[in-house]
């Protein structure tokens, strides 16, 4: 990644241009969308290939490994993933300092939250909680 | 001096739309469709699971009504939309396919693809069940 010619070697190095920050989000939302990559790919995948859609299926697969890692991965990432992409949406149309940090902070909130929520029900089904 | 508003530089209005422009904003809207929309889908299909087979029914009734149907394939699409300009975006962030040539029909390849990925998935789905 080119931080530009009028940036330090120490910029370059870091990664940042001239707003000193956001190099660490932009390579982040990178790396993110090549794991959403393989991680949407195994979900349809898998949901294709397992023989049928009920819930004694789904719990089967969501309790081994091979299903419940890549799922919480999923989880993990995708919820990271799409607050990092609504963030860019938010810092571009909202132009009010105080409500684009309100705003940021509300959809931090949010996703913290909802992923919090789908690991616990991974958790119940993987650790054998669910019936 | 302030009874004149300053001039603003044109927006979406005065351009022409064509493939990148339209694929640009796609990749927008569908990855806030899949945020909101596809993680609380995803959060409710797991609750919905961990809940036991009689919670899951209730999912399930939802998923399959008319509605809930056009949810899943609107998902699937937009995954598809999602993924294949998120794979433009990654080879132009190398610097590559910004002819205007190419770039125009990596845009185009992204829409048409994402339409036959979904057509294919779900005549699979829904013709196996048939």
């Amino acid at each position: 990644m080119s931080a530009g010619e009028s940036s330090t070697p120490l910029a370059k190095v870091a990664g940042l241009g001239s707003a000193r920050e956001g190099g660490e989000h932009w390579l982040t939302e990178r790396a993110t969308s090549i794991a959403l990559l393989l991680l949407g790919v195994w979900l349809v995948a898998s949901l294709l290939l397992l023989p049928a859609l009920d819930q004694k299926t789904l719990v089967e697969w969501l309790r081994g490994a091979s299903g419940a890692v890549p799922m919480a991965l999923l989880i993990v990432v995708g919820f990271l993933h799409g607050l990092q992409g609504l963030k860019v949406v938010v810092d571009d149309y909202v132009h009010d300092e105080g409500n684009r940090f309100a705003l940021n902070t509300l959809l931090l909130f949010l996703a913290v939250g909802g992923g919090s929520l789908a690991l616990f029900a991974l958790a119940r089904i993987a650790f054998g909680a669910a019936a | 001096m302030a009874a004149h508003p300053r001039p603003l530089s044109p927006h979406l209005t005065v351009w022409r739309w064509g493939p990148g422009m339209a694929v640009s904003i796609l990749h927008r809207i569908t990855g806030g469709g899949l945020t909101v929309v596809g993680l609380a889908v995803l959060t409710w299909w797991l609750i919905a699971i961990a809940g036991g087979a009689e919670t899951y029914a209730t999912f399930s009734k939802a998923a399959n009504h008319p509605l809930g149907l056009v949810v899943l394939i609107g998902l699937t699409w937009a995954f598809f939309q999602h993924l294949l300009s998120g794979i433009r975006h990654l080879v132009m962030d190398t610097g590559a396919a910004f002819e205007l040539g190419t770039n125009k029909r990596f845009a185009l390849l992204t829409i048409v693809g994402s339409v036959v990925l979904t057509a294919a998935l779900w005549a699979y789905v829904l013709g196996d069940r048939a």
